[in-house]
């Protein structure tokens, strides 16, 4: 938390020491009420008659009132502006820290986390903040000045106050401690619920070829009776507190004036008048003690929450980056040439390599296959080139100079590369087609097109309601699987670059796209260099080499026809997809 | 504990329709309903008799300051031996004097002072008497009030959050079962989040809102009613001041809400967008560095950033506001009464318990008036999500279906299955299967194969029944589908598709089921599937808690749903082979052990195998949802369409 109000800065903390300063006079205003509210009510007493007076003291006293009202108007405003602030910082802090993450920090924190993080945790700071603030402050400076308000004016009625903060406190820290370790049991039996009903729901199919039904009602049944428990006790629990503090507050003000009668009965003739305005006075000082303490019992029930929220962020924030970014701003003689000398991969917290000792070379127009099956290391193998990890031995040059060395920008201004998972912006077609910077000036329409259509996209693009303007949806939901893949590609293809890297982007591709898509992109990047992760041996049969890998080892490089003869992992992943003439003849 | 209402309050399509639906499905808990509010209701006329009640006992404490200067004691004064004729006389003085003032104030205790003057004995005889007998009987009759009051008022929330927990199980309940009855055209057209977040957020907030909100307006509505009433039969002068004064108060304050209102839903609209480009920058992290979009992300997050920035601090400086603006008015209200209070006192028409009693009013009549505003927020806010509950408890159910069904036990199941002029369309009027006929034989195999998004998935779903045919009729073993009832149908069925699905629970139970099975039937499958391995390394075997997550690997999910299928043994089967998703030489274990579920069932593949399709007694080929060819591999090479295209594709150079 102390972390995260070194956000403040000076001029912030000036703000806030302007917001105790005017907190400091509204605490004095809201005390001085009762006070004029006592000579209120004494005049109105001892019934002078004067109503001139009552005037001129009501009038003090709503001129306090108002006076009070301007500072919490400006204190809000005050805090308002710094919680806002600081949220508007944090955000921004958070999210350009994340974007000069590398995959390995973005692997740590999870993608989700990260978004809640920057979203859900910093509101929670900024509520805190904003309201939180102001009561922390108010609350021990109201409590003091008001206790020592009471506590010359009677023992008695001090003492009754005290047993009434007690108590207060007493239920409110009871029901507390109870409940709040089960506020932690109803959130992880939501997230039960739901996770069943998304079983359900995706499921859908499988429970009713199953004639399941009951089944899953039952299971539904069980996580929902746990849920509605939980919850209903700690609701139960909270349904005491308010008739408790009601209850609490109504006695004090009887007991106040209960004690009032005695000792006043007690007291001599001219005590009398006195002793009876400060019983009035007091039982709303007494009040207010109450409040302030309420005040106090609440921030420290939103201040751990806050702590949490905060130390999320912290986390973010101090997460040391992995990937420095080297100087070299990538003006090379060669161009296209990817080599890799005996790279070992393992991730920072891993006992095991991912990938161990790689070595090949490709060279300018080549085409380099990379083929095995899954948890082999061919994705992990060249997410490595755009330094989306760093390797843990070895060095991967590019035209001839270490990516380390690169400057980020330099580096990926030379790779064209296509994820797994095609990824699509809200926005146009022909926004996510240039989307970002290629080093190369701006994108012309002509060459969108163009990229559309080595892309195979530019069909069904040009199908679409405004062409290439045609709009986006969030996520790519209004475009399939397929036509985000080739889009992807096409975004590829448009950067110009010297090297692509096919993350098995054809993957949700039919044969026949996949094949058209290959020859056209083949006629485009004759000078480019293509590396291919690949599942079906029809994508990659041509290859110039192909690097088989077997657990995170290599265990042959060659062209496809080599690879039959020579390498048994490579002819069984064969195999089973084509049959035996069928490989021959391709 | 009040909960902080700080979201925006959504507008309901239809509040009344809503609200009435609400109503009625809580018929069931009416009575307790009923009974705590009823216990709202007295607990909030308890709360109006007690400034009353505060009023005598202030009164009672006024009348014990005041001196005993009556008929009484003068003569018994004037009779005392103890007392020096001096002080008697003086004592006289005193009392005519105070006599002559006594007209302007009723109270007596303004000369008070002079008093002190007098001798000691007289002094003990005129000494105020408290009644301390009659405070104590009031105190106790208010501290019972009090107690009652409060208990009352526990009963009440402890019912109704009782109620409101078990209505919104019951809903989720309802939403559960719900799903099981609703037709598969509406999953495949709307999203699982949104049905997510109905059972959930929804429910949610209708339940923890309605019993706060339902005794809310009861005890505040009762509340004003009362302090209203009661005010004007304490004093209509009194009570006009307060209500002016509190009024004037709250139309600034509702002014203030007003204005908040709109930089919430600004707000939250924000926070929407921003949330929105957060997940996509972050979910895109690698593509946005390769393509250096660093800096094009970067500013339109600070310009989102900036509005979100502009709002939060308009709506959070305004929602601030309120409080203090409510603490203005209460003193507002405190000053008027007192005001006008004191100068009917001056003028003998009231006594000071009333001005204490009215202390009390004001605050009673102001505090309902921001909590029915409060609750009237809330109550938008239930409905909207009511709303959306219950119409996702309204969606068209599957047809009913009628009793007199035909059934066919899996036992007597043969296991041959013709299609007879079958036309089907997912949208009115638009056909996409036209006349398709088929027959199949005890065991044989039909392939479907196709691009994707060729429609593949439309022939598991007239098989199983999970659409309706349009026209035509589907025979299974001389009984049409339309005789039998679709849980029929299902246990006719394995069906084993391409996104494995299983969910958080044991091995055991994911297996087995909703079918009764021992173990060593499972065990069985698991060998013959070749997944029993997999099982035995598992910590509890078949106990092991196992959940869909990437803890267990895409091929293994494979093998254990294809286990699942085989546990269920029924004569046909529908299978939806692996495809990328599973590593080459993973595919090629699951597919053997999809190739022992084949044996002896009549089965329709979605193959994506050149062995599959091959060794097919009928190959359908589908593109763009129609059947455009069917026959074996030969017939349709031969043809040289658009299955010779496809097949000839994968591989060309």
């Amino acid at each position: 938390m102390i972390k995260v109000f070194k956000n403040f800065k000076k001029k912030d903390y000036f703000i806030m020491l302007i917001c105790v300063i005017l907190m400091v006079s509204q605490v004095w205003l809201e005390l001085k009420i009762p006070e004029f509210m006592s000579k209120v009510t004494s005049l109105v007493q001892t019934g002078s008659g004067d109503i001139g007076e009552i005037m001129v003291q009501g009038g003090f006293m709503l001129l306090c009132s108002f006076a009070s009202l301007i500072t919490a108007v400006i204190i809000g405003y005050f805090a308002a502006l710094l919680s806002a602030s600081l949220s508007l910082k944090l955000r921004s802090k958070i999210f350009n820290k994340v974007e000069s993450f590398g995959m390995q920090e973005i692997r740590k924190f999870s993608t989700s986390s990260l978004i809640t993080r920057t979203t859900n945790d910093v509101t929670q700071i900024e509520m805190t903040v904003a309201m939180g603030l102001q009561m922390m402050i108010k609350a021990p400076i109201m409590a003091v000045w008001a206790v020592s308000k009471i506590l010359d004016k009677s023992v008695e009625w001090s003492a009754l106050t005290g047993i009434g903060v007690l108590i207060l406190l007493a239920t409110i820290s009871t029901i507390l401690i109870i409940v709040i370790p089960k506020f932690e049991r109803v959130q992880k039996l939501t997230d039960k619920v739901n996770g069943v009903t998304g079983e359900h729901l995706n499921g859908i199919r499988v429970i009713h070829a199953f004639n399941a039904e009951k089944y899953q009602e039952d299971r539904f049944e069980e996580v929902n009776n746990d849920l509605t428990k939980t919850q209903m006790f700690n609701q139960r629990m909270f349904s005491i507190m308010q008739p408790v503090m009601m209850l609490v507050n109504h006695s004090l003000t009887l007991g106040i004036y209960f004690v009032g009668a005695l000792l006043i009965s007690e007291a001599g003739m001219l005590d009398k008048i006195t002793l009876f305005s400060n019983m009035v006075v007091f039982s709303s000082y007494g009040m207010q003690v109450i409040m302030s303490f309420l005040m106090l019992a609440l921030i420290f029930m939103m201040v751990p929450r806050a702590q949490i929220s905060a130390k999320r962020i912290n986390e973010v924030l101090e997460e040391e980056n992995t990937i420095k970014e080297g100087k070299f701003n990538g003006k090379t003689d060669v161009e296209g040439e990817v080599e890799f000398k005996n790279v070992t991969f393992r991730y920072p917290d891993a006992d095991e390599n991912i990938i161990e000792n790689i070595s090949f070379k490709a060279n300018k127009g080549e085409t380099v296959a990379f083929i095995g099956s899954t948890g082999s290391g061919k994705s992990t193998l060249i997410n490595l080139i755009p330094r989306f990890y760093d390797v843990t031995e070895g060095e991967i040059l590019i035209d001839g100079v270490n990516v380390k060395q690169y400057k980020e920008s330099a580096l990926h201004n030379k790779i064209g590369y296509i994820p797994q998972k095609a990824v699509m912006f809200t926005g146009t077609v022909k926004e996510n087609v240039t989307y970002g910077d290629s080093g190369k000036g701006k994108v012309s329409e002509e060459a969108v097109k163009e990229a559309l259509k080595v892309a195979q996209a530019y069909d069904f693009v040009s199908k679409m309601e405004d062409g290439v303007n045609s709009h986006i949806a969030r996520g790519g939901t209004n475009v399939s699987g397929g036509q985000k893949q080739r889009l992807s590609i096409a975004r590829a293809v448009a950067r110009k670059p010297e090297i692509y890297i096919f993350d098995d982007s054809f993957s949700a591709l039919d044969y026949k796209t996949d094949l058209n898509l290959r020859k056209e992109l083949k006629k485009y990047t004759k000078d480019a260099t293509n590396l291919i992760v690949a599942q079906r041996i029809g994508t990659i049969v041509n290859a110039d080499k192909i690097v088989v890998l077997d657990k995170g080892k290599c265990v042959g490089i060659g062209t496809h026809k080599e690879l039959l003869d020579t390498c048994e992992v490579y002819k069984e992943i064969a195999l089973s997809q084509l049959s035996k003439e069928e490989l021959e003849n391709a | 504990m009040p909960r902080p209402n700080r979201g925006v309050p959504e507008k309901s399509k239809d509040f009344k329709g809503a609200m009435k639906k609400l109503f009625a499905s809580l018929n069931k808990w009416k009575y307790l309903v009923i009974v705590s509010l009823v216990l709202a209701l007295i607990s909030a006329i308890l709360a109006l008799i007690t400034p009353n009640k505060l009023s005598n006992l202030t009164d009672t404490i006024t009348e014990g300051i005041r001196p005993q200067i009556n008929e009484n004691t003068i003569r018994e004064i004037l009779a005392s031996e103890d007392i020096s004729d001096q002080d008697k006389s003086a004592f006289i003085e005193m009392a005519h004097e105070m006599e002559k003032e006594g007209n302007s104030d009723n109270n007596g205790i303004g000369s008070l002072a002079k008093l002190d003057t007098l001798s000691e004995p007289v002094k003990e005889k005129i000494k105020p008497i408290m009644d301390l007998d009659k405070i104590k009987g009031i105190a106790i009759i208010l501290l019972a009030l009090h107690a009652v009051s409060a208990i009352l008022n526990f009963i009440q929330a402890f019912t109704l959050t009782t109620v409101s927990n078990r209505y919104a199980k019951n809903l989720r309940a309802k939403i559960s079962t719900k799903i099981n009855k609703l037709p598969l055209r509406y999953f495949d057209s709307h999203e699982t989040g949104d049905v997510l977040s109905r059972i959930t957020n929804d429910v949610d907030m209708v339940a923890q809102n309605m019993d706060n909100t339902m005794s809310t307006l009861v005890t505040s509505i009762t509340l004003l009613l009362g302090s209203t009433l009661m005010m004007f039969i304490t004093n209509w002068v009194m009570a006009i001041t307060a209500i002016i004064a509190s009024i004037i108060g709250f139309a600034f304050s509702a002014f203030i809400l007003k204005r908040s209102q709109k930089y919430f839903t600004a707000r939250q609209k924000e926070l929407g967008k921003m949330n929105g480009h957060i997940e996509e920058v972050y979910s895109g992290h690698n593509v946005i560095k390769t393509c250096n979009a660093t800096k094009l992300v970067t500013d339109e997050f600070d310009e989102l950033n900036k509005s979100l920035y502009d709002c939060n601090r308009k709506s959070q400086f305004l929602s601030g506001l309120m409080g203090p603006t409510m603490g203005f008015v209460g003193n507002l209200g405190y000053v008027a009464v007192c005001i006008v209070g004191a100068i009917l006192t001056s003028n003998n028409i009231i006594t000071f318990g009333v001005i204490v009693a009215f202390m009390i009013y004001v605050r009673m009549f102001t505090n309902p008036l921001s909590q029915i505003a409060q609750a009237l927020t809330a109550l938008q806010s239930i409905a909207a999500a009511s709303e959306r509950v219950f119409e996702f408890l309204e969606e068209n159910e599957m047809a009913e279906e009628k009793t007199g069904f035909k059934k066919l036990k899996r036992e007597d199941a043969k296991g041959k299955i013709e299609f007879k002029n079958v036309k089907f369309g997912y949208d009115e009027g638009k056909t996409i299967i036209k006349n398709f006929n088929l027959t199949a034989t005890p065991g044989e195999k039909i392939a479907i194969v196709g691009p994707t998004g060729a429609g593949k998935t439309t022939m598991v779903n007239l098989l199983m029944k999970f659409y309706e045919i349009k026209d035509g009729d589907i025979i299974i073993d001389g009984i049409s589908t339309k005789e039998l009832t679709r849980e029929n149908i299902h246990d006719l069925f394995i069906m084993v598709l391409q996104d494995t699905w299983l969910f958080d629970g044991t091995v055991r139970d994911n297996l087995k089921f909703n079918n009764e099975v021992r173990d060593e039937t499972i065990w069985d499958a698991c060998s013959t599937v070749g997944v029993d391995h997999f099982i035995r390394t598992l910590p509890g075997q078949l106990d092991a808690e196992i959940d869909n997550s990437d803890s267990i690997s895409q091929g293994q999910k494979q093998l254990l749903t294809i286990a699942r299928g085989m546990i269920k043994d029924a004569p046909f089967l529908i299978l939806d082979e692996a495809t990328s998703s599973v590593d080459t030489r993973t595919e090629e274990i699951v597919q053997r052990a999809m190739d022992k579920l084949t044996i002896g069932r009549t089965s329709f593949i979605i193959a994506h195998r050149l062995s599959t399709i091959k060794n097919a007694n009928l190959i359908l080929v589908m593109n763009e949802g129609n059947i455009v060819e069917q026959g074996t591999h030969e017939e349709l090479m031969k043809k040289n369409g658009f299955y010779a295209d496809l097949y000839n594709s994968q591989f060309k150079k």
